[in-house]
């Protein structure tokens, strides 16, 4: 039986796309039908309205760090498309293993943004996922978390439960050992879990044919023995049907999938950088019509389900929105007794007795 | 029935098997653990009985065997991995100190790693390079691990339970040196050994001697050849087997040596930064107008573990402990 990931595969320099630049859907129609029928536009215009969301909410982080209210911060800007796709295909009792550019699907998954902007503000606490979310914290060491959600799909697998889990990492992860061992570890044990490469195209100031000799990334899954594919991760529609499809064949008990978004980072790498200095200012000028917003955008309106008008009343509720998450935000004060209280189930008596010194130090701050 | 008497390999042997089958969430993986029963055998047949579902082998990557682990125990399961040998841990260094460690915290108790990794520990065994390592504190250094360094059988299967059954990740080194050098009585039933409490092999009261892992031995074979000695024979000596690492149980540390003020340390990894630099800071911290004679600290020098040529003049002895407690009852 094809399926997309013969059909696109790899090694013959294929990638998959449904949705093309100009919001035009395949005029190939055995691909065009590779949209599946529960995708309609007025789906389509839902996920739309959620990526504007996504976009505002990391704009406003962003805002926020350069006005001294946050901690250094990594935009998700150019990857709404990527996030959005594999957040429809995504159950919520799927189990998201996240990286730290991951703020759509984080919240998609169920994370509120308040959370994420704790979190970035500098508080642990807002890690700690609403009860019945499945979000593991981010994980800021590069390409260290795939095992992770590999021992988690490899759990579901053995409980025979119909989950997965998803990682996400971008494309200098694959760099590291971990990506390999994870990539191993899934085609030796089959785990319910999916692999998303977001290929933004620079781990900072690295452009990808730095980190890999690889024509792609997708192709790397080969060699151990699972499918990958390169999707153009800035088509919502093609991402959402390759999550769906590697969610289905984990399902079967088939095992992990690699999926490369082929996307672009349009940000810097965090508030710390300025990509000004080692990045083209005619490669970023290249990809701004490509980008996912604009595509969906001209999708939409060709459906006469967007317009100026419609776009502008959308920011002004996202704003005050957002506005009313910020401010919930800043309120939560860190609690100091946190510092020790989850370092183990229980505190030796010598952390106790740190913690009573340090809370008494505190104390007489005040 | 009547409890047989074990050594360290069938002592922790019993302990997988019959948490295997109380327990249905403990898992064990890592580098030839299942057919092979492990390279020490420590895993021998629990393959056969729990069935390649739960004892398996992993491809053969450290990093890989802690990553998928911590995985599994924060999806409900209790991963008990091998490390082949000491020196290999480091390639799994960073799961376990980023991830491990840390997950509780950062999910402010969300998501708990309850797993163990089992370590064959230390020299003696005239191995290769990386094979007769001390990494206790590499792995002590880290807030959010526990380490645990059992040295006879009893204590083996005790605190391995207590470990599988800890909701917090616990390295478990296993003095290697010793595996298969004493028998013991081990009780079939239940029962664990706690973290966090050493034990006093020995009362006495004039001098403490503190050792962990194989180096027990070595200071219980010193201690018996002062008492045969008439010159030495009247020494009143209280010898504890630290058994956990960490946390470090002060309170036996301390009330050891506040009756005995004197303090000999013995360890088998390098002297400087390790376990027993800790415990004579603690000591001196709270103790220092207790002490009658300056702290002795026996260990292996400052240098990378020889090869098998040179090993025995490298590991710290029975000789080199008794010449330390002469030294420090003489002050």
């Amino acid at each position: 039986m094809s399926d997309i990931f013969s059909q696109f595969d790899p090694l013959q320099g294929k990638r998959f796309q449904i949705l093309d630049e100009n919001g035009v859907l395949s005029s190939d129609p055995a691909i065009a039908a590779l949209r599946p029928l529960e995708l309609t536009d007025e789906l389509i215009r839902q996920s739309y309205e959620k990526m504007l969301f996504m976009k505002m909410a990391d704009q406003k982080a962003n805002n926020l760090q350069r006005t001294g209210r946050m901690g250094t911060y990594a935009s998700i800007r150019g990857q709404e498309a990527a996030q959005m796709g594999a957040g429809l295909a995504i159950k919520p009792e799927d189990w998201l293993v996240p990286a730290f550019r991951e703020l759509g699907i984080m919240w998609l998954h169920g994370m509120p943004i308040e959370n994420m902007y704790t979190y970035w503000m500098g508080n642990e606490m807002g890690s700690l996922p609403p009860t019945n979310v499945n979000c593991i914290p981010i994980s800021i060491v590069v390409g260290s978390q795939m095992l992770h959600a590999v021992g988690i799909g490899l759990g579901m697998k053995k409980k025979k439960e119909q989950k997965v889990a998803v990682a996400f990492f971008g494309d200098g992860a694959t760099s590291e050992g971990d990506f390999h061992e994870a990539m191993n570890c899934a085609g030796v044990f089959k785990p319910n879990t999916i692999l998303i490469c977001q290929n933004n195209q620079w781990a900072i100031s690295v452009p990808r044919n730095y980190q890999t000799a690889s024509a792609t990334i997708a192709q790397k899954a080969i060699a151990y023995g699972l499918p990958g594919i390169q999707v153009d991760g800035n088509d919502m529609i093609a991402m959402y049907v390759a999550v769906k499809t590697a969610r289905e064949r984990a399902l079967r008990g088939e095992g992990a999938t690699l999926i490369e978004a082929y996307t672009y980072r349009l940000g810097d790498h965090t508030t710390s950088d300025d990509a000004k200095k080692y990045r083209d200012p005619a490669e970023v000028e290249l990809w701004k019509p490509r980008d996912p917003m604009i595509r969906l955008q001209k999708y939409l309106a060709a459906k006469n389900l967007w317009t100026q008008s419609y776009e502008d009343e959308l920011v002004a509720k996202y704003e005050k929105e957002i506005d009313a998450i910020v401010e919930k935000a800043q309120t939560i004060q860190y609690n100091p007794s946190d510092m020790f209280d989850y370092t183990y189930a229980v505190l030796p008596p010598q952390l106790q007795a740190q913690k009573e010194e340090l809370l008494a130090r505190i104390q007489a701050q005040v | 029935m009547e409890n047989p008497k074990l050594n360290i390999v069938e002592a922790i042997n019993l302990a997988l098997k019959q948490e295997m089958e109380r327990d249905p969430s403990v898992l064990i993986f890592g580098e030839d653990v299942g057919k092979d029963g492990g390279v020490f055998r420590v895993t021998d047949k629990l393959q056969a009985q729990f069935t390649e579902d739960r004892v398996f082998d992993s491809p053969l990557g450290e990093s890989g065997i802690a990553g998928m682990a911590i995985g599994l125990a924060m999806y409900g399961f209790k991963p008990v991995v091998e490390v082949q040998f000491d020196g290999f841990y480091h390639q799994m260094l960073d799961q376990m100190l980023q991830h491990a460690a840390r997950m509780r915290n950062r999910s402010r108790g969300r998501y708990t790693v309850p797993m163990v990794v089992r370590i064959p520990s230390g020299g003696g065994i005239k191995a290769l390079e990386h094979h007769s390592e001390s990494i206790e504190t590499f792995i002590a250094h880290t807030p959010g691990l526990k380490v645990v360094y059992p040295s006879t059988p009893y204590d083996a299967k005790g605190l391995l339970l207590a470990a599988i059954r800890d909701p917090d990740p616990v390295l478990f080194m296993e003095p290697k040196r010793l595996y298969r050098a004493i028998k013991q009585e081990v009780p079939l039933e239940d029962y664990i050994v706690p973290i966090g409490q050493a034990n006093v092999l020995q009362e006495g009261t004039d001098v403490t001697v503190i050792a962990w892992g194989a180096m027990v031995r070595e200071a219980q074979t010193a201690i018996e050849a002062l008492k045969s000695n008439p010159a030495t024979a009247n020494y009143s000596i209280e010898l504890i087997d630290l058994r956990t690492i960490s946390p470090l149980d002060q309170e036996t540390i301390f009330a050891s040596v506040e009756k005995t003020g004197r303090l000999v340390l013995v360890q088998e990894a390098v002297k400087s930064f390790g376990p027993g630099s800790e415990i004579a800071a603690q000591v001196t911290e709270k103790l220092l107008y207790s002490l009658k004679a300056p702290i002795a600290r026996v260990a292996a020098p400052d240098i990378t573990v020889p090869y098998l040529q040179a090993e025995h003049w490298y590991l710290p002895n029975a000789q080199q402990i008794q010449s330390a407690i002469i030294q420090t009852m003489n002050t």
